[in-house]
């Protein structure tokens, strides 16, 4: 087993008002839920904890803060330092349509002072929310009044705090949640050697790595005329088609979303071949390459051949789901609630952290 | 799909010539077979057309404008189509208008009812316009879709399906009008519903259809697949599948599945610059797009995608015995398939031929 490299824990705080979209957003990204089915979640009382493993080798210490008065009141005074110490990132997730943006902002910067105080190496997410809400046209300047302002109440936060238009409705959430966790990724820049490496051997245009529980872009590397693809969105839209279908196949199949997994997708074209693949425990691999069967076929037999040097950069040392959730405190009812029907497999109560087996994804992971 | 001028109404009695093809399967002249689309303000019409055939998506349709005219829309397929949207507010049996104008050469009229409001009046209305019409054009379908079901408890969606079609049948044979041609679906623009019940209606106006069920049925038995769909591309209509049973299952992931292929022939799709030097590779790949998806836990092939022409794609839905080795198999039947559905629709491989996009 390998246990040469300690997981980093790295506590993530998800903070905004009540009813913003913090655990709509959290169970779909982490939680293999589509948009249509996160009316069913009920209210997050106090503080959800979840960790989620990501890659292996990161442990995502998430609080989801409920963010109703009373328990803002109580984060900012008793808890203070409990609730604010040693974070590593602040998401903030401001509502679209709110009709109290002002004191919304003003609750924001309550929080912006207690982290400033307890952790200011912080870095700050801000997540403004629901953008579907919006007419299409009236976006993007709205966006930048609001991001404006906040920026404003940001302290000293100001300069480094980074803003998203997000919506569960479309891939935004994925850019802006790609782009968090690329951040708290301990080992990226490896990683991202090792895939151009692997991107000069078989020739392709494209690599992209993705997580394969939340389908979130890890790292890519992109070569030659590819850069100029006009889709820049490609990496989320992508991240959003496959966690699309995976949802309709576990659907299709009876198979829990967690482990509805293709071995692989290829489709071929006469401008371009693209197949995505296993390549490690925690991990799937998007290649485009130019249309050519020769180099398909060669992309795929390397490809197997460098497994192994991906394998030890998700270090993790028994077979498991990509992304396991402990809850903190009173695992069995806040877990039920919170997750209802349709729940991912990929939850498991903080008690039974070592039962993965149980029809969830564990078996798959043996071989 | 491109939009034609909005006409202004109510035209002369110059019929419309709207044509822009050949129509292999005009019933007369060179009109495309049309469907319009009928029911009252605000009953999801204009919502429907546009999530259909201009992929809008459904959430969007908040703010779509009233529909104040006649709206006409194309569809440029494997054989042409018309969607009319007609505003809800007008009475179109009305002398004043050109009746044949707008009922002459239709293929099939669907009513559409918001199940989530009070329906009374627009069964009313529905049943006015079939028995005004049955005269003198019996031959049209009418598809009734019940439509918006999305926010009905399954109970209530149930009940509130089989009182209207129990009123509508009633009213008609009331009336001395039995057995009239009507049919009913439950839809909504938020679920694959709404294509469903489209593929089954434009189903109805393909006269090959009985030849294009006999070589699916053929394809399926010999490669063993478990269910064979023939789509349009554009719309993600199938206009025809094997005669195994179909369930809604079954047309949703063939639907997601040519979202998946769509999307990323966009993404990677795009007009590259010819790269020169770099590279030796002469471009061998097929121009007709195909797609594999294998399954991890199955470990064998599971869906299978098949550009057949500019149109139409074929998706195939693999069983449990249908092992990975058989691929060859398969791509040569699939390949006999192609052929023979090119005899039947010549004319999309001979566009196909002039252009080669
Ligand atoms: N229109 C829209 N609604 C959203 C979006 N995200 C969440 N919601 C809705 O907002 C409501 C509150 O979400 P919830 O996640 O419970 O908020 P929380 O209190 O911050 O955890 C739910 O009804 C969600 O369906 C979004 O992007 N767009
Ligand atoms: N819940 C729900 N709303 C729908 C559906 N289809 C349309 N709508 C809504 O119904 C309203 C009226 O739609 P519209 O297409 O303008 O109706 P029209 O007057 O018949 O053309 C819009 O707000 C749509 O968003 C549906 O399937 N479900
Ligand atoms: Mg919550
Ligand atoms: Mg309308």
């Amino acid at each position: 087993m390998n246990t040469g490299k300690r997981q980093k824990q790295r506590k993530v705080l998800l903070m905004g008002k009540s009813g913003a979209g913090k655990s709509s957003m959290r169970s779909i990204v982490f939680s293999n839920y589509v948009a249509k089915d996160v009316r069913r979640l009920g209210a997050t009382i106090d503080v959800e904890h979840s960790n989620i493993k990501f890659m292996g080798n990161l442990m995502l210490n998430l609080w989801d803060c409920g963010g109703q008065d009373g328990f803002v009141e109580n984060y900012l005074t008793h808890q203070r330092a409990h609730v604010f110490g040693s974070v590593a990132v602040l998401i903030f997730v401001f509502d679209i349509e709110s009709r109290e943006f002002q004191a919304d902002v003003i609750s924001y910067s309550n929080i912006i002072r207690a982290l400033e105080e307890c952790s200011p190496s912080a870095k700050v997410f801000i997540l403004i929310h629901k953008m579907d809400l919006v007419q299409a046209r009236l976006r993007v300047q709205l966006f930048e009044e609001r991001a404006e302002y906040i920026r404003s109440a940001s302290e000293g936060f100001r300069d480094i705090v980074e803003f998203f238009p997000t919506s569960i409705w479309d891939q935004s959430l994925y850019k802006a949640w790609t782009q968090i966790i690329y951040f708290l990724i301990p080992n990226a820049g490896t990683i991202e050697g090792l895939l151009r490496q692997l991107a000069e051997i078989i020739d392709a245009r494209e690599l992209i790595l993705y997580e394969r529980t939340t389908c979130l872009m890890v790292t890519h590397v992109t070569r030659g005329t590819e850069g100029q693809n006009p889709f820049t969105d490609r990496f989320e839209r992508i991240s959003s088609i496959l966690k699309t279908h995976k949802q309709s196949m576990a659907k299709h199949t009876g198979i829990p979303a967690g482990s509805a997994n293709f071995a692989e997708m290829q489709i071929k074209t006469g401008r371009f071949m693209f197949f995505i693949t296993r390549l490690t425990e925690n991990t799937n691999l998007a290649a485009s390459i130019p249309p050519s069967e020769q180099v398909f076929n060669a992309a795929r037999v390397n490809i197997l051949l460098v497994r192994p040097q991906f394998a030890q950069l998700d270090i993790a040392s028994k077979p498991r789901p990509g992304i396991q959730q402990a809850f903190a405190h009173s695992a069995e009812s806040e877990s039920r609630r919170d997750v209802g029907a349709g729940a991912s497999e990929d939850r498991h109560s903080g008690k039974g952290k070592e039962a993965v087996g149980s029809g969830g994804g564990g078996g798959e992971y043996s071989g | 799909m491109e939009d034609l001028p909005d006409a202004e109404i109510p035209p002369s009695d110059v019929p419309p010539r709207y044509h822009t093809g050949r129509l292999p399967n005009s019933k007369v002249g060179d009109g495309k077979p049309r469907l319009l689309l009928m029911g009252q303000r605000r009953s999801g019409k204009s919502s429907i057309s546009s999530v259909v055939f201009h992929k809008l998506p459904p959430s969007e349709t908040l703010y779509l404008e009233t529909t104040t005219r006649i709206k006409k829309e194309s569809m440029h397929s494997f054989m042409d189509f018309q969607v009319w949207d007609l505003p809800g507010h007008l009475d179109y049996t009305d002398p004043t208008w050109d009746i044949d104008v707008i009922f002459g050469e239709i293929g099939a009229l669907i009513w559409v009812i918001d199940a989530q409001d009070e329906y009374l009046e627009a069964i009313g209305r529905l049943n006015d316009t079939i028995l005004k019409l049955q005269e003198r054009y019996p031959d049209i379908n009418v598809e009734v879709f019940v439509h918006k079901v999305d926010g009905l408890s399954e109970d209530y969606k149930s009940d509130t399906f089989r009182d209207i079609i129990q009123r509508v049948q009633d009213e008609l044979s009331d009336n001395g009008y039995e057995n009239a041609p009507v049919s009913f679906y439950q839809t909504s623009i938020y679920d694959h519903s709404i294509f469903e019940a489209f593929s089954k209606v434009i189903q109805k106006l393909i006269p090959q259809l009985p030849t294009l069920e006999a070589l699916l049925n053929s394809l399926c038995s010999t490669c063993r697949i478990e269910k064979a769909y023939l789509f349009d591309i554009m719309s993600k209509i199938y206009i025809a599948t094997d005669t195994s049973p179909t369930d809604i299952g079954s047309y949703e992931i063939c639907s997601d599945y040519i979202d998946v292929v769509i999307d990323v022939s966009e993404i990677y799709g795009w007009d590259r610059p010819s790269e020169n030097g770099s590279s030796e590779i002469t471009e061998t790949g097929n121009n007709d797009a195909e797609s594999l998806i294998t399954m991890e836990r199955k470990g064998n092939n599971y869906l299978y995608l098949r550009e057949i022409n500019k149109y139409l794609a074929l998706i195939c839905l693999m069983g449990d015995d249908s092992p990975a080795e058989k691929k060859a198999v398969i791509d040569y039947n699939v390949g006999v398939f192609q052929a023979a559905l090119n005899q039947v629709f010549p004319r999309a491989e001979r566009e196909q031929l002039l252009s080669p996009e």
